[in-house]
């Protein structure tokens, strides 16, 4: 277990307990939440994850132990200090818990009629600047019973941020949403995160997505916490509990993309160097960075951004898994692998991708319709791997290798 | 011995039962002070206030007319027919009019709101509960007891009584009916009698009932639904269904109660 040195804790469990008649479902729970960061909570279903996370917003208390928020035990806050933690959280419901008498405009904008004295113009402006940025104005004037799942996850995203708050609870923001959109929604949460930089804990078990944008990770299961400390940690973890968890929860292939797993692409990484100390071929190494998908989401929105990254994935899986296997590494880089003899074949191989890439897309895409086309940029580069480097030290060293430079198209 | 030990048994249970109730009766009156106080609270949910009375007393207006038309078109047929045979049938108005006014014009209107609205209330605060609208209230910091609750205690004080009245007048109505238009009583002698014998203690009286009844209605369904989720006999779609039963059950059972009681003090 380590501890972030940079942040200072936010929330810290001490022993904490909690009983649901005989049933324990948290047994002496010690966990540190660091401001500013994204800590994610997974496990299996009905482990206690949503229990968890009702315990930091006093929704339960716990039996035994304590919770302290910035350095101060909750229970022995007063009315009016516990109303002050309060107003700093906001907590996005596994079902959403959207009024369903109210439209969707009003479900947003219910935190601020009722706890600001904003004026109704300013709240107007405010909620359907967000329900833009939702994508839900189409649907402004619904009831949450007359728009789809999806849609209501994002009202709920959208009353959660509404208020700026600054530590946001998601208790399983994706349960129930198909792949592009569950990636959408971890990718609203990364990039309100940055911009409004609160501190969020998320309870998921959708492995690896939510990796991707979280800064820690702790393991709840048999109500204790079996791992804490941040996703390459655990990666590099080889206790057998905790292997034994991730397995069992991640699948092979990712959903979004269709890609490998990180998981499944270290096994394929480890089958390939214990071939080469065995004396097999050596293999190649590639990396490839999506440089330019924030000033993309901008234009496109969060939805549209998955879209064009499944589409996009889905290619170099069709060109390169027929020699290899191709992996999300984080947000914005692929890594693949592929058997070669040297570097002038990893090389060679490389630029045959990226001719099947370009011409692909010419095929797929014909002619640009003028400016409104937008590029996505790939820097690319090729490295060859030995038999003791790990993921990360061959990322660094491809990182640093000669970088290749492709603009693929990709108009919807 | 075992006698001995099944008598304390016995003890036991009524002793849980007892203080099982009076949990209950103090849980009912601690929900009803919270959400009495929300009501008084800075900033006024007017519009709130106003939509509550709109559906607990616009909406069962209708019913209300109905019931009490028939009402006292009956008392109409059952009074004159027994006062004929004393050869008082003059006395029709003021019978129908003091039954109306004393019992039967603040009890019916409640048990019918009852039926209408305090079923429907019950039930969407269930819901509301097990779909975790409450808790999200509550992580919002908003108070869902002054945001639920206290706008329909203000709008059952304002309707309950109102209600009332139209529900005297419209009996009053449907006693001169059956007793003058059907069965032939002179008018005059039907208006007199309510007249010279309806006092004010008596309208008085009847409004204080339909006060206490619209506390009790709307402390019983809310706290039902409210606490659906205590509850141990059913969860979900159950539970609420249960705590809807419950709620008309108990609150047409603490309107008869209460209504006896206060008849005591009030003669």
């Amino acid at each position: 277990m380590t501890e972030n040195p940079t942040s200072p804790p936010l929330i810290e469990f001490q022993g904490v307990t909690k009983r649901f008649d005989t049933r324990t479902i948290l047994n002496r729970i010690d966990l540190t939440i660091y401001e500013g960061q994204i800590t994610t909570i997974i496990g299996k279903s009905g482990v206690g994850k949503s229990v968890f996370l009702k315990h930091i917003i006093g929704l339960l208390e716990p039996d035994e132990g304590t919770i302290l928020f910035k350095g101060r035990p909750v229970a022995s806050m007063n009315k009016a200090a516990r109303r002050e933690m309060k107003q700093e959280f906001s907590y996005m419901f596994q079902h959403n818990a959207l009024f369903d008498s109210l439209t969707v405009f009003e479900n947003i904008a219910l935190p601020l009629q009722e706890k600001t004295r904003m004026s109704r113009e300013e709240i107007r402006e405010r909620v359907d600047l967000r329900i833009g940025q939702l994508e839900l104005s189409d649907v402004r004037d619904k009831f949450p019973t007359q728009i789809s799942g999806g849609m209501q996850k994002r009202v709920a995203l959208g009353r959660a941020l509404i208020t700026d708050p600054k530590i946001v609870l998601f208790d399983e923001p994706t349960t129930g949403l198909d792949p592009i959109r569950k990636n959408a929604v971890f990718s609203m949460i990364a990039h309100y995160q940055k911009e409004f930089e609160f501190s969020a804990v998320i309870v998921s078990h959708d492995i690896p997505d939510v990796f991707y944008i979280s800064d820690r990770v702790a393991i709840i299961d048999d109500a204790v916490i079996l791992f804490e400390g941040t996703p390459v940690e655990l990666e590099r973890a080889t206790s057998p509990s905790i292997t034994q968890f991730i397995d069992g929860l991640e699948r092979l292939k990712d959903e979004l993309t269709g890609l490998d797993t990180r998981q499944q692409f270290l096994r394929k990484l480890r089958e390939q160097r214990h071939l080469m100390r065995q004396g097999g071929d050596p293999y190649c190494f590639f990396l490839a960075t999506l440089v330019n998908l924030d000033s993309i989401r901008k234009s496109v929105g969060h939805i549209a951004l998955q879209r064009i990254l499944a589409g996009h994935a889905g290619m170099f899986q069709q060109i390169f898994g027929d020699a290899g296997n191709v992996a999300r590494y984080d947000r914005n880089r692929l890594v693949g692998l592929a058997p070669c003899t040297d570097l002038e074949d990893a090389i060679r191989l490389h630029q045959k991708l990226l001719d099947e890439i370009s011409e692909r897309q010419s095929i797929k895409m014909g002619k640009c319709p003028g400016d409104s086309c937008l590029y996505l940029e790939v820097l690319s580069s090729v490295i060859l791997g030995d038999s003791r480097e790990g993921l990360d030290d061959l990322v660094t060293r491809a990182g640093q290798a000669e970088q290749h430079v492709a603009s693929i198209k990709c108009v919807e | 011995m075992n006698n001995i030990l099944s008598g304390f048994g016995l003890f036991q249970v009524l002793g849980n039962r007892f203080l099982t109730v009076q949990k209950e009766l103090g849980g009912l009156a601690i929900f009803f002070l919270h959400g009495l106080a929300g009501i008084f609270s800075f900033p006024f949910q007017l519009r709130k206030i106003l939509q509550q009375t709109y559906f607990i007393g616009v909406k069962s207006l209708s019913i209300i007319v109905l019931v009490a038309l028939f009402t006292g078109m009956v008392l109409g047929l059952q009074g004159y027919y027994t006062l004929v045979k004393f050869g008082s049938e003059g006395l029709l108005g003021a019978a129908v009019a003091l039954s109306l006014i004393r019992e039967l014009g603040p009890t019916l209107t409640a048990i019918m709101i009852i039926g209408r609205a305090g079923s429907s209330m019950a039930a969407e605060i269930g819901i509301m509960r097990i779909s975790e609208q409450i808790d999200a209230l509550d992580t919002m910091d908003i108070n869902p007891m002054r945001y639920l609750i206290s706008p329909k205690f203000a709008a059952a004080l304002i309707s309950f009584p109102l209600l009332t009245a139209i529900f005297d007048v419209v009996g009053i109505i449907g006693g001169y009916i059956a007793g003058v238009l059907l069965l032939g009583i002179n008018s005059g002698i039907y208006f007199y009698r309510i007249e010279s014998s309806v006092e004010m203690v008596d309208v008085s009286g009847g409004f204080y009932k339909s006060i206490v009844f619209a506390v009790l209605v709307v402390a019983i369904c809310c706290y039902q639904g409210y606490f659906t989720h205590m509850r141990k006999e059913g969860f979900g779609a159950k539970g609420v269904s249960l705590a809807t039963t419950s709620a008309v059950v108990f609150s047409c059972v603490a309107v008869l109660v209460a209504d006896y009681v206060l008849t005591s003090f009030l003669l």
